[in-house]
């Protein structure tokens, strides 16, 4: 038999700066941007002192998506564009856990464009993290809902006609109250915004641009690197106002601003809004059934 | 057989206001002790069409709407044109003399015209009342029942609303005493009170019992029930309810619930189902306990959405691509569907699997008495081997702090003990791709064949144990018989009543075998007891004779006819009894009984 109790359990086993890493190496293509988003959120979790057993990340399918099995955390590897759906019903099932859900361009804003609009709506305690390299890169190079105008790949090989989707603006009219950019190769601006987006209590989405070495050419560190200006650096940035925001969220060509864009700490997280969950610990931890009065009081509803 | 077995039928358009008389109607009976079946045949609108409630009463149990009616309100003159020639002799209609005229029925059927202007003194809201009083005269029921039951409806509308629908219902009943012909026989007080439910609101007490405390859906008739007795209990009970933007969504997001530890469930219907599949075949993949209703109605597509049908086995059978355990029941009532579903909790907890329950619109919508004892509220709850954090080391499945944990531990019995989140020393990741024990994936760099067979059959084993768990199906009648009807899931009533017609008015004798565990199937003793019969037909509310052909994959087994049904409508027991005859006459192996009034 099983024991539940109504808490999270606790060790005293202090976290390591290797105590996130998980045993087994990626499989990215050597240089791919995701290398460098892996060990930010490593970081990030131990730099927040979080234990690895409160922590679950759960993907969905995808060369980004693999992250979780190279997490020392519990993880979850789902289906193409569902993470965000299982990661609603863990983290209102267990809302002591920090839940980070973590995949690619085409994962979250093609295939699961429903799930994102609607758990930003919701906005449930999640942290998004998507590596956005504009190419779908594990089918070996196809047009992604981000890939922008012209792009030529295997399945536009006369350019994109279609029109991108920013994600930056969506997120921030969609509901999501923490809405950032960051970029592969600045880790250590990366490794903050997700030190801040894991803290949010609320929908946090970090969209990182994690340049495809193999089969997006046009996006590349090279193309990315003169173009990023770092937000922080701006002064009089207010992240909170929300016209300023949305005028930096729509900001791309010869300047692309990365950072915190848009934060809103007025909204209750879903969790906090469900009566069910302000006592008696997680959901999942519980006893189950009803008593003897809960079931008679049912039952004399139908007499 | 029974000694009181009647019906009454009310027809109108949607928004006439049908269900309060029939609710008013089938609680006076139910709380007289009385059994009762009440079967709603309307359509995919709010205003309009026609909708045909019959409620079905005895003093034993009903289990379907029974043949004719003997008691017709109809409330428009659709109705009453629609079903007048279908009366038998004996019946009575009651209708407003002032709107509808009758037309031709049978003789011996009283025509009760009523001056329903009269009688409800200007609320046009009492019409429905009036109708019921009467009806209530002619079957013997005292006044007082009807006092007692509108006191209870109207009391939250105070005083002079109760006291005006009392003296109308007064009306009603003296005009009734004055003018019309009661019934032979008086329905009296039967026994002690019967509850009155649904099949949905069963599916969700049977969750409730089981200890479900996270249910998410999305709205689709004729599943909608569910959602709303779960939503309207909530949080008095500490259940979660979600209502999630699609059925990928749902069957994704129970998936993450059932994954964290709690008991989750969901209840769609054919079409959300087959949103749903993939994720069934992760839950399987993954190892992750979900039970999942399929309130199926008249498909594909769209279909006919408040009709109802067993077209969905095979999509059950082949809910998500490849091969893995999964558990599929399909209740034959209301009652089962209480009590399966902790069964069924139980099961899918123990072996970390999928579990689909094969409702349809007949049982789940359909309205039954239950005798309120028989709710058990208080199962066995057996999580089976999870670990939940517990705040200390003596965990029975690996303590903390050791990293010897395969979640996926390739065992004798292929059930692997399961750690939820939160529980230090287990971490692991649960992959829909293939994975080693230890949920390592093996897809991806260098696939391992070894570990891909080891996997498959780990998972596969598990199914080898549940049939030795589920009751075995038995042969119910005489057991020399010259036929054997066969059939699954919500026609069993129907089935058995039509045996005893087959036997009283026919003398043809019948017996019965009625399957209910599809997934495992019991082969074995399904094929013993066929193999004697001496005539084998099998019923079935769907076009292609779904479950013959999967009766026939799964035994080698050939019956020799077939009765199948896919008008939307459900069987009626003399479409059984006429197809049965015609069969042992020889004149034919495959009868489509029609539906003589549309609805």
């Amino acid at each position: 038999m099983t024991t539940i109790t109504d808490s999270m359990p606790q060790t005293t086993t202090q976290p390591e700066k290797d105590t996130f890493k998980g045993k087994i190496h990626p499989d990215w293509c050597p240089g791919c941007g995701d290398f460098s988003v892996l060990n930010a959120l490593q970081k990030a979790l131990f730099e927040l002192e979080l234990q690895a057993h409160e922590v679950i990340c759960i993907s969905g399918i995808g060369c980004s998506s693999n992250l979780p099995g190279y997490m020392n955390t519990y993880g979850m590897h789902t289906l193409h564009g569902r993470s965000l759906a299982v990661a609603t019903g863990m983290q209102m099932a267990n809302h002591k856990l920090k839940v980070i859900a973590t995949g690619g361009d085409g994962d979250g804003y093609g295939i699961g464009g429903n799930h994102f609009l609607h758990t930003m709506r919701r906005n449930v305690d999640i942290t998004y993290i998507v590596m956005d390299n504009q190419i779908y890169g594990l089918t070996t190079g196809q047009t992604s809902p981000t890939s922008v105008l012209g792009m030529k790949t295997k399945s536009t090989p006369h350019g994109n006609v279609e029109n991108p989707i920013n994600p930056m603006p969506l997120a921030m009219v969609g509901g999501a109250t923490y809405v950032a950019r960051g970029f592969s190769g600045k880790q250590k601006h990366l490794i903050d915004l997700m030190k801040g987006a894991i803290m949010h209590r609320g929908f946090s989405l970090i969209d990182v641009f994690s340049p495809c070495v193999t089969y997006n050419l046009d996006n590349t560190y090279k193309w990315f690197t003169p173009r990023i200006k770092i937000l922080d650096d701006e002064e009089g940035y207010d992240p909170t106002d929300f016209h300023a925001a949305i005028d930096k969220a729509y900001q791309w060509g010869d300047e692309i601003p990365i950072g915190l864009i848009w934060k809103r700490e007025t909204l209750p997280a879903l969790d906090e809004t469900e009566l069910v969950l302000q006592d008696g610990g997680p959901l999942a931890y519980r006893k189950l059934g009803v008593t003897k009065e809960q079931s008679d009081a049912l039952i004399s509803e139908l007499l | 057989m029974a000694k009181i077995d009647f019906a009454i039928g009310i027809g109108g358009a949607a928004g006439q206001g049908i269900a309060t008389p029939g609710n008013i109607l089938a609680r006076i009976f139910a709380r007289r002790g009385l059994h009762l079946n009440a079967y709603n045949a309307y359509q995919s609108l709010i205003r309009g069409g026609h909708t045909y409630l019959t409620i079905r009463v005895s003093d034993r149990e009903v289990t379907n709407m029974g043949d004719k009616v003997d008691v017709f309100i109809p409330l428009n003159q659709d109705t009453m044109d629609r079903h007048l020639r279908h009366l038998k002799s004996g019946a009575c209609v009651i209708f407003d003399e002032a709107q509808l005229t009758p037309g031709e029925h049978a003789d011996g059927v009283q025509v009760c015209p009523v001056p329903t202007k009269e009688l409800i003194k200007g609320n046009k809201l009492a019409a429905n009342t009036v109708a019921v009083a009467i009806t209530l005269n002619l079957l013997g029921v005292e006044f007082e029942a009807l006092e007692d039951a509108l006191n209870r409806i109207f009391s939250r509308k105070g005083e002079a609303v109760v006291a005006q629908n009392i003296e109308i219902a007064r009306g009603g009943y003296d005009y009734a005493e004055a003018n019309f012909k009661p019934f032979p026989y008086k329905v009296e007080r039967h026994g002690k009170g019967l509850a009155v439910v649904t099949g949905n609101e069963t599916t969700a007490m049977g969750g409730i019992a089981a200890g479900v405390n996270f249910y998410a859906a999305y709205p689709m008739s004729p599943s909608t029930g569910v959602l709303m007795y779960m939503a309207k209990h909530a949080r008095a009970l500490g259940i979660l309810v979600r209502q999630v933007e699609d059925e990928l969504g749902v069957m994704n997001m129970i998936i993450g619930a059932g994954h964290a530890g709690c008991r989750a469930m969901t209840a769609t219907s054919g079409g959300g189902f087959a949103l749903m599949t993939e994720a069934i075949g992760m839950s399987g993949m993954i190892e992750t306990p979900i039970v999942c209703v399929d309130v199926q109605r008249a498909g594909p597509a769209t279909g006919v959405p408040t009709k109802t049908e067993q077209g969905d086995l095979w999509q059950a059978l082949g809910a998500g691509q490849g091969d893995y355990p999964k558990i599929i029941v399909a209740p034959a009532n209301q009652l089962e569907l209480f009590n399966i579903i902790p069964e069924l909790f139980n099961l899918v907890d123990k072996y970390q699997c999928p579990g689909i329950v094969l409702a349809d619109l007949l049982i789940s919508e359909g309205t039954t008495s239950i005798d309120p004892d028989a709710l058990n509220f208080q199962p066995v709850i057996d999580r089976g081997e999870t670990i939940f954090p517990n705040g200390s080391t003596d965990n029975p499945y690996g303590g903390y702090g050791d990293n010897t944990y395969l979640r996926y531990k390739n065992t004798e019995s292929g059930i692997s003990p399961r750690a939820v989140p939160g529980v230090p020393g287990h971490l692991h990741i649960a992959a829909t791709d293939e994975h080693d024990e230890d949920g390592t994936l093996v897809s991806d760099e260098f696939t391992n064949p070894d570990v891909r067979r080891m996997m498959v059959e780990k998972r596969a084993r598990k199914m080898e144990t549940v049939l030795a768990e589920l009751d075995a199906p038995k042969l119910v009648g005489p057991e020399s018989a010259a036929v054997t009807l066969v059939g699954f899931g919500s026609t069993e009533g129907v089935i058995l009543e039509a045996i005893e017609k087959l036997a009283g008015e026919e003398g043809i004798v019948a017996n019965q075998l009625h399957l209910r565990w599809m997934v495992p199937f019991h082969a074995d003793e399904v094929t013993k007891i066929l193999s004697a019969s001496n005539k084998v037909i099998i019923l079935e509310n769907n076009f292609s004779g779904q479950f013959a052909r999967y009766l026939r994959s799964e035994t080698g087994f050939e019956a020799d006819g077939f009765i199948r049904k896919y008008d939307g409508e459900p069987f009626m027991p003399h479409h059984i009894v006429e197809a049965v005859k015609a069969q042992l006459a020889g004149e034919t192996t495959l009868s489509v009984p029609i539906h003589e009034y549309h609805v």
